[in-house]
């Protein structure tokens, strides 16, 4: 996936840098929307999962093929997120940056990261 | 201690506005069986759970009902959006319009205001389970199904 970093920090002070930070705002342009609508949908698809596993767990704690898939969607997903959130925005307050982002994208009742 | 997600559970993307229907959904939101009152359920009777299995569900799935109250109020706040007066009107929606205009507010479909009486907490474990299961039921069975037989008979359309 060709995905451009546009998280507008200016500092130089991001932790990893795996990313390009170009700087760029053209998220909404036909290709880039299709693939942020594809991994917003996966990292859905990985947070229902891990709440359904999560509540299975509940009460079956013993259950090593559960607790297995537990850990490996978790691990997935938190990798998705982090590319995610460089390019797109916040998707939880917790996320550092230098310019506050949670106010740029239209919220999820608007249509906003789905 | 909550973190928000900027995100629905599941997407809610409606194409045509819709007050009638959002008249009979909003009791989903602050009906007697609707998701407020289930997350208020769960949420408010962990406290008194004897174990943690017990504890650690009833927390998580009341969690899990706030996503669910949440992707409600976005079908209610997409189906009345840019709702002209006729339409309002039209749908029975009149007097919920001179109280709280467009704004998505806990009451029931027959606009009766949500109230904590909808929920019980027994200060008995057993005894509160079986109200989970049976609201639940309520919720599920009587409820969804009930919208989809409203929905129907309107032969309206709701889109993802």
């Amino acid at each position: 996936m060709a995905i451009e970093e546009n998280r507008n920090c200016g500092c130089g002070n991001n932790d990893d840098d795996n990313y390009m930070q170009t700087m760029t705002n053209n998220n909404n342009c036909e290709g880039n929307d299709e693939v942020r609508r594809e991994m917003i949908n996966q990292i859905k698809s990985y947070d229902f999962a891990i709440n359904e596993l999560a509540l299975y767990l509940d009460t079956h704690p013993e259950d090593e093929k559960a607790l297995c898939l537990h850990r490996r969607y978790c691990k997935e997903v938190k990798e998705l997120k982090d590319k995610y959130q460089k390019v797109y925005g916040p998707l939880t307050i917790n996320y550092p940056c230098n310019k506050w982002r949670w106010l740029e994208e239209p919220w999820p009742w608007e249509r906003g990261n789905y | 201690m909550w973190t928000y997600n900027k995100t629905l559970q599941y997407p809610v993307n409606i194409k045509c506005t819709d007050p009638k229907l959002a008249k009979v959904i909003i009791s989903q939101y602050g009906g007697p069986d609707g998701e407020l009152a289930a997350s208020l359920r769960y949420l408010s009777q962990r406290f008194g759970m004897p174990d943690q299995k017990s504890k650690a569900i009833l927390n998580d799935i009341g969690t899990e009902e706030l996503a669910h109250l949440e992707m409600v109020g976005s079908i209610v706040h997409q189906l009345t959006k840019g709702a002209s007066i006729e339409e309002i009107e039209k749908a029975g929606l009149g007097e919920y319009y001179t109280d709280h205009g467009l704004d998505v507010y806990p009451a029931s479909a027959a606009g009766v205001p949500f109230t904590a009486a909808y929920i019980a907490c027994k200060g008995d474990p057993i005894a509160n389970l079986q109200e989970d299961l049976a609201a639940d039921e309520k919720d599920f069975k009587c409820n969804y199904e009930k919208n989809i037989e409203c929905r129907n008979f309107w032969k309206l359309s709701i889109e993802k």
